[in-house]
């Protein structure tokens, strides 16, 4: 059925954090090795050592730079499908291949009944669906449904490939429905944003912003020591170490 | 968008054949038309075979033509699932008409109410096929209120030309065509033009900030792209026309679906059979090709709102 379920209390999605992230593309290279094996694979991999290397990757990482001149930021920024709760992926699926679960709210393709019409691609504002030109049918990402509830997989291990490699610790995992869990929690506490919220799809993962940047000493919990030395020091010593720089330069 | 030509032919070719049943039941009903047999085979069958040949079309672009039968599941939520359920449905009506028309030689009681029912499932299936475009909030040209008003106008524009076209071939003289083709004409030119001011004026509500969630910090532009190559995601989505070729690309369209049409409409549809047979058809000819040109615009002007990952500006 591609209507969606009424709104489940379990939302499972994750958390990216923008200010960590260091851009690698570790959670993108484990993603297609975990899903290449997994639910959705195999993951077409054409021409990949030669010039016009494409396949389908569930997870891609932009850099962004926000603001500029010396405020500005460059923030990488991983993408992946954010599991929405107003999923128009599924709603315009003519077979019912698309569907969100009623459990925990991901969104999954069920191939044998996708035809391959590419709408549901149109109907995702983030990018986040790739067709997969050699099965002739949709993929996406499944928020590793094979792993999560996996129990042939150690306790700790059940968690997506993307949130399990991630070297920066950026990508956290758990239930967004819950406000008490640690992913709400850190929502709440760093301001996490949604996507595009003026489009209406109600994603359910969220982005964390980068921390205001430390751009004077005393933002580095740096002494007094430290700001004389910068000239910073309203007595006047900075003065001869400006003096000692003027002889040295000549 | 991509401008892919399946669904480019598939939607102008569906479009004229629905324009042209739909009136062909509505003439036939009125007795604005004589229900004679070869021009009910002909006329039918032109606008049987441009639906079939669109419908056909659009599958052709599937990854599983096979499993095609299962998109008539989904009528309670998708547009597309009703277009396939409607343009499948409409076949029952078509095949009744086509039968009082052609065989029984008369549009009277029971054939004239299935040939009402046919033009109302021809204006229903071009419909939902502009309720697949309307309907997505991902692309901000196309969800517009003059969407769907354009798909059916078109269909009207197309479809009373080729019927008039074929009326003056048949001989008969149907001033209410000729008007209802000028009328078309002109409705055509005042959605198009409106539809292009709009989305000229209107760049769409989401932007990179939006997009990323950066917007607190500042303007938001790409850096870095995830990978050098482009991906599916580039490659359906991210078709551009540049600007220049895309003005240039709307005069040729309003000259061929408009003013070349409305010229040989006006000084030809009177005359003598061996001015207007060939004239109605030149104009016939020409809207075509002008809603060929005005559906790949459709497209190639659309920016989706996944191309601001990708360094557009707004969506």
């Amino acid at each position: 059925m591609t209507t969606l379920p009424p709104p489940g209390a379990k939302k499972l999605g994750l958390v990216i954090d923008l200010d960590t992230c260091v851009g690698c593309h570790a959670c993108a290279v484990n993603c297609k090795e975990w899903n290449t094996g997994g639910h959705s694979a195999p993951l077409p991999d054409h021409d990949p050592y030669g010039a016009d290397p494409n396949g389908v990757w569930f997870n891609r990482i932009h850099t962004f730079e926000a603001g500029t001149g010396t405020t500005s930021r460059t923030v990488h920024f991983p993408r992946s499908c954010l599991h929405c709760e107003d999923a128009a992926c599924v709603t315009v699926c003519p077979t019912g291949a698309s569907y969100k679960r009623t459990d925990d709210g991901i969104v999954l393709v069920n191939e044998d009944a996708c035809i391959g019409c590419k709408l549901c691609s149109w109907a995702c504002p983030y990018g986040a669906r790739e067709y997969d030109d050699d099965a002739g049918v949709m993929k996406k990402c499944t928020l590793c449904v094979d792993r999560i509830y996996n129990q042939n997989l150690p306790e700790a291990e059940r968690e997506p490939a993307c949130v399990a490699t991630c070297p920066a610790k950026a990508r956290h995992f758990g239930d967004l429905g819950d406000p008490n869990s640690e992913v709400s929690k850190l929502v709440a506490d760093r301001g996490g944003k949604e996507l595009m919220p003026e489009l209406g799809y109600k994603p359910v993962n969220r982005y964390l912003p980068p921390r205001p940047a430390k751009r004077s000493v005393g933002d580095t919990g740096a002494g007094a020591g430290l700001a004389r030395l910068s000239g910073e020091n309203p007595d006047g010593s900075g003065r001869f170490l400006r003096w000692v720089d003027r002889v040295l330069s000549r | 968008m991509h401008p892919a030509y399946s669904v480019i032919f598939f939607t102008t070719a569906s479009g004229a054949g629905y324009g042209l049943i739909g009136l062909m039941a509505l003439f036939g009903v009125l007795d604005g038309v004589p229900a004679d047999p070869w021009f009910g085979f002909v006329g039918l069958g032109i606008g049987t075979a441009l639906v079939t040949a669109g419908l056909l079309s659009s599958t052709f672009h599937l990854g599983h033509p096979e499993r095609a039968w299962r998109a008539y599941s989904q009528w309670r939520s998708s547009w597309l699932s009703r277009e396939g359920v409607l343009a499948t449905a409409t076949y029952v009506p078509l095949i009744l008409t086509a039968w009082g028309w052609i065989i029984e030689g008369s549009l009277e009681g029971t054939y004239g109410f299935f040939a009402s029912f046919l033009a109302i499932f021809c204006l229903l299936t071009v419909y939902s096929t502009g309720m697949i475009y309307a309907t997505l909030r991902t692309i901000s040209a196309w969800h517009n209120r003059l969407t769907v008003p354009g798909y059916l106008v078109f269909a009207l524009l197309t479809g009373s030309l080729w019927f008039h076209a074929l009326t003056q071939m048949f001989g008969y003289q149907t001033p209410e065509v000729a008007m209802v083709a000028v009328v078309a004409l002109f409705l055509s030119f005042y959605v198009k033009r409106k539809y292009w001011r709009s989305i000229d004026t209107e760049p769409g509500p989401a932007t990179p900030e939006s997009a990323t969630g950066l917007g607190d910090i500042g303007k938001v532009r790409l850096l870095e792209p995830p990978t050098m190559t482009e991906n599916f995601v580039q490659r359906e989505m991210g078709y551009k026309v540049a600007r220049k070729h895309a003005q240039k690309l709307r005069r040729i369209c309003f000259f061929a679906y408009f003013l070349i049409p409305l010229i040989l409409t006006g000084l030809t549809s009177n005359s003598e059979a061996w001015i207007a047979i060939p004239g109605t058809l030149l104009a016939a000819i020409s809207v075509s090709a002008g809603v060929l040109i005005e559906r790949w615009l459709f497209f190639a002007e659309a920016t989706h709102a996944s191309m601001l990952y990708y360094g557009a500006e707004r969506a």
